[in-house]
């Protein structure tokens, strides 16, 4: 871990990752997603809607995947004080805000052929928009302790005590009565056909080395942006 | 004590921290267990049945077989049960959702009526966590015809 610690090993790795993970993901997630939409029959109660399950699933995963990568980054920066796990964290909060956006509108469509309406107050759908709230929060925070020079630790701990919403997101459905499903993928057993499983896991890792592609393109971003403040006030000095 | 390196320390510390966390977060949440469902299931209303004519919402599975359309045609009458015995009649006006059906699983909005009917004035369809293939094949055409008219209805 402390050889990626460095930023030139960092930027090196990242300079051929980026297009990589970014190029794969598209291609894959337009093939998973055009089999989902020509090739997959229609579900047996839901019928066509079904087909949303291969956006609304994946989102939903790399919302929460998004805030354990930030709250990961944010626990490796607070112990080992590694600056780029800093940056790590910064970067995938954007990225996690989208996709969990995504998740709630999709679900919100969803739910309205499906359930009868398009919003309910059940632990579930709660526990998801109090998350997207969360990386709004963890955004705010972290741009204001950039701007105002306040400790990166500050949005480090915020981002570790919102890691407490994750098993309340994953045990909602389980814990109260709620009108969305519970869990169809549990240890080692599916309640989705073959049929939809297949293309879903591929879209899932399609979107995945999407999410993977920005996170690394945004932790770029941020260390040029750094770098090139580090040199202006150089300049300055030197200037002067 | 003083052996542990600092990065040592402050990992123990923040585990600790995040233990305490964590067990605050889960206990709360799990004092919330009973506010924070989004209905009663049948059994729950037979024992602990809520005061007449107060707004709640009721789940469980349509029991087949028991779902009768007034002679009004717009108003129909079913029965809720759950795991235990519990059967909670339900009485509803309207217009249900498409995946309305006896034998699925149902979320009904309302109140209960001095009778012990339940008097709903939302009807919400509850899906399953099963995923399954219609198979189109092996079925004759009409039947094929009326199914996919059956769930494209109201999507066009």
């Amino acid at each position: 871990m402390h050889g990626f610690a460095n930023p030139k090993r960092f930027l090196a790795l990242a300079r051929w990752l980026t297009p990589l993970c970014l190029a794969s993901g598209l291609l894959i997630c337009a093939g998973a997603l055009g089999w989902g939409l020509f090739e997959v029959p229609p579900d047996q109660l839901m019928g066509q809607t079904v087909r949303i399950l291969f956006l609304h699933v994946p989102f939903a995963w790399l919302g929460m995947a998004g805030w354990s990568t930030l709250a990961l980054c944010s626990m490796i920066f607070l112990v080992w004080r590694h600056p780029l796990a800093a940056l790590g964290a910064r970067a995938a909060a954007a990225p996690g805000a989208v996709f969990t956006a995504l998740c709630l509108i999709t679900g919100s469509i969803w739910g309205r052929p499906t359930w009868g309406t398009w919003w309910v107050w059940d632990g579930r759908l709660t526990s998801m928009l109090v998350l997207f709230f969360l990386f709004c929060a963890y955004i705010a925070l972290a741009g204001a302790a950039e701007r105002e020079g306040v400790s990166p630790r500050i949005p480090a701990i915020f981002g570790l005590v919102g890691a407490v919403n994750l098993p309340i997101i994953n045990r909602s459905v389980v814990w109260w009565n709620s009108l969305h499903q519970p869990p169809s993928i549990t240890m080692g057993k599916s309640a989705i056909d073959p049929v939809f499983l297949v293309p879903l896991l591929i879209s899932t890792l399609g979107f995945t080395l999407i999410f993977a592609g920005v996170v690394l393109a945004r932790m770029r971003a941020l260390l040029a942006h750094t770098q090139a403040e580090a040199r202006l006030r150089r300049k300055a000095m030197e200037a002067a | 004590m003083s052996a542990l390196k600092p990065k040592h320390q402050r990992l123990v510390l923040l585990g600790f921290a995040l233990v305490a966390l964590l067990a605050a977060g889960l206990l709360a949440a799990w004092a919330l267990r009973n506010q924070a469902s989004y209905f009663y299931l049948p059994d729950q209303m037979k024992a602990n049945p809520p005061a007449v004519g107060q707004a709640v919402r009721l789940g469980g599975m349509v029991e087949k077989g028991s779902l009768k359309t007034l002679p009004d045609g717009v108003t129909i009458d079913f029965t809720v049960t759950g795991r235990g015995n519990a059967q909670i009649p339900v009485r509803f006006t309207g217009i249900v959702p498409d995946l309305f059906e006896e034998g699925s699983g149902v979320v009904a909005e309302g109140h209960l009526a001095p009778d012990g009917v339940f008097i709903a004035s939302t009807i919400l369809a509850k899906h399953d966590e099963n995923y399954v293939p219609r198979e189109m094949q092996g079925m004759t055409d009409t039947k094929a015809a009326k199914m996919a008219e059956k769930t494209t209805v109201g999507l066009q």
